[in-house]
């Protein structure tokens, strides 16, 4: 074990290190580069920006500039926003419960709803429902999330009037239930695209497990069908599938964006959009450094989750 | 397995060969049929369609569709909702396409390097692959789109940079399993160079997987320009592509839905015809896919 946690450690630092490459070389895309705050500002001259340059050091060479960038990083000093001057670990950290929220709860019934459609449809294999679980996966895949949330509003909310169109909860009521009313349509439509890519994953990983040979034996022990589902197939089948919840993080958080933006939830997704709008480059880069290193969180602890639970891979 | 299996009539005939086949090709035979349609309703659709897709008329804004000869309706402006559907898709399925081009390119190249070479470059081309997975892509893309000028080619190239890992990945490891295979050796042997090897002894023989990921990357460039242009950061007005028709169509959902649902309603068409083409050729080209 002790081996396996330090390989995938190593390996996480690894993609940390190449992350935060890719992550600089956007940061000196943006034109302006570090300095871009400073461009919109009419009283800086051009010496002013060139002093500035000096002080900031943004004259010594890039791989230089980069290590500086990077150790500040590490150190938690992640700039200060434009716009009001906080911190951005702070201007995140006010954001990431709505979105952490949206995720959580759109990922339960991604998990639900995927799971039942998977095991069915591989036990009812070539069945219309299986047939209709394939079809209808490639289409959920096919429909753009932000298409399907403004279809929802228009029909939940402006035809129906069941649901609110937007916003996490109602300005004066707090309460846990107006939050879940909220959260109804933006999760739904999030898990839209998941409950598609979970269903096909767990389907081919019930076939596999099914036609192992502990299955047979099973059966000619004389178990029931259902017992044999329950207890052997649907515990090995759903434990590739935390790996696979550690791989979709990335399309999870880019659907987090989208939806947020249809349903003004005040999540990260709608504050990186927001931070574009005014320029706010600090935020943006913090917002996508911040969104990377989660997803290597995420795969570093599916996978040490995955570890502890199976032998198998652990010892390997 | 038998015990559990269904077994009602609609089931019964629908276990029969005929009707699995039937079904399995002719999915991607209607994504081709689809595909064909909206390239041609694109190219001839403005010609035929009495209104020009820039023409702005106030009198006739917010008409419903089938008014008169706006078979689709109209815009906040008053331009035919028909006429800009089919010029915004000539440059949706532009992007689209040349977006998959420059991506399976680059993914192609890379794959076959890394997968070819092996050792220390393999690795860090293909940690790079990882390192560029672990953005959201919509994340990457929106900072790129933002920074740079949003041109159409500027778009194209910043959706590729998004989407050719995929690409790499399978192409590393089909040529990794292909390297060790007797024709490469033999190859070798007569003393041809590491570039005729890589590109034209290994490279045809790994086609088809290429061919299926570079389909499904269509699909996938489609929905991508589609979200940032829906976000306000793609292709701009008065250049209409089917993502910036949405742009604004929230704010009228309750007063004119049709905006909302027309072009969203093309791109789901586009992208499932492309994934069910990739599907299709997948079962043709027998890869094992995920």
């Amino acid at each position: 074990m002790r081996g396996f946690l330090l390989n995938r450690l190593s390996q996480s630092l690894v993609l940390l290190l190449i992350v935060s490459v890719i992550g600089f070389v956007v940061l000196n895309l943006i034109p302006g580069g570090p300095l871009a705050q400073f461009g919109l500002d009419p009283s800086m001259t051009q010496d002013d920006l060139d002093r500035l340059k000096e002080q900031l050091g943004l004259n010594r060479p890039l791989w230089m500039q980069y290590l500086d960038w990077a150790w500040r990083l590490v150190q938690g000093d992640w700039g200060h926003s434009f716009r009001d001057g906080a911190p951005v670990l702070d201007v995140i950290g006010r954001h990431i419960f709505a979105t952490l929220l949206l995720m959580g709860s759109s990922t339960v019934i991604a998990i639900a709803v995927g799971t039942w459609i998977g095991i069915r449809g591989a036990t009812h294999r070539y069945s219309v429902f299986d047939y209709l679980g394939t079809v209808g996966a490639m289409v959920a895949l096919s429909i753009p999330t932000f298409w399907f949330g403004l279809i929802g509003i228009y029909v939940f909310s402006l035809q129906l009037g069941w649901l609110p169109a937007g916003n996490m909860y109602t300005i004066g009521d707090g309460s846990a239930l107006n939050y879940m009313h909220h959260l109804i349509l933006p999760s739904i439509v999030l898990a839209l695209v998941h409950v598609a890519i979970w269903s096909r994953y767990m389907r081919s990983a019930t076939l596999d497990v099914i036609s192992q040979e502990f299955v047979k034996t099973a059966r000619a022990k004389g178990l029931s069908e259902r017992r044999i589902l329950m207890k052997h197939v649907v515990g090995n089948a759903l434990l590739p599938m935390i790996t696979l919840a550690g791989v979709q993080l990335p399309s999870v958080l880019t659907g987090a964006l989208v939806t947020e933006t249809v349903f003004t939830w005040p999540g990260m997704g709608r504050l990186f959009l927001d931070s574009l709008g005014y320029s706010d480059y600090p935020v943006v880069m913090g917002l996508l450094m911040f969104s990377a290193i989660l997803v290597i969180l995420g795969n570093l602890i599916a996978d040490i989750a995955v570890a502890v639970i199976d032998p198998r891979i652990r010892l390997s | 397995m038998t015990a559990i299996a269904a077994n009602s009539n609609l089931d019964r005939w629908w276990n029969s060969r005929t009707a699995r086949r039937f079904m399995s090709h002719h999915l991607a035979l209607l994504g081709m049929v689809m595909i064909a349609l909206l390239t041609l309703a694109c190219v001839l659709g403005p010609h035929l369609l009495p209104y020009d897709s820039l023409y702005i008329d106030l009198r006739a804004r917010f008409a419903p569709p089938l008014t008169g000869s706006h078979y689709l309706g109209t815009d906040p402006l008053g331009r035919d909702v028909a006429a800009r559907l089919f010029m915004a898709g000539r440059i949706s399925l532009l992007v689209g396409f040349s977006a998959m081009l420059l991506s399976t390119l680059i993914g192609t190249l890379v794959g076959v390097i890394a997968g070819y070479r092996g050792g220390w470059l393999g690795m860090a081309l293909m940690r790079t692959v990882d390192g560029f997975l672990s953005f959201p892509s919509i994340f990457l893309v929106l900072a790129l789109a933002a920074a740079l000028k949003p041109s159409p080619i500027m778009i194209t190239v910043v959706i590729a940079v998004s989407s050719w890992m995929e690409v790499a990945r399978i192409v590393e490891a089909e040529v990794r399993s292909l390297r060790e295979r007797e024709f490469v050796q033999a190859g070798r042997m007569l003393g041809l160079s590491g570039t005729h090897i890589m590109f034209r002894e290994i490279l045809p023989n790994a086609i088809g997987p290429i061919i299926v990921a570079a389909t499904l990357t269509v699909a996938r460039a489609i929905l991508m320009e589609a979200y940032i242009s829906f976000l306000g950061y793609g292709i701009q007005p008065p250049l209409p592509s089917w993502g910036n028709m949405l742009n604004g169509a929230q704010q009228y959902l309750g007063t004119a839905p049709w905006l909302a649902i027309i072009p969203g309603a093309a791109i789901t068409i586009a992208v499932t015809s492309f994934n069910f083409i990739g599907d299709g050729l997948r079962d043709a080209f027998d890869v094992r896919g995920d």
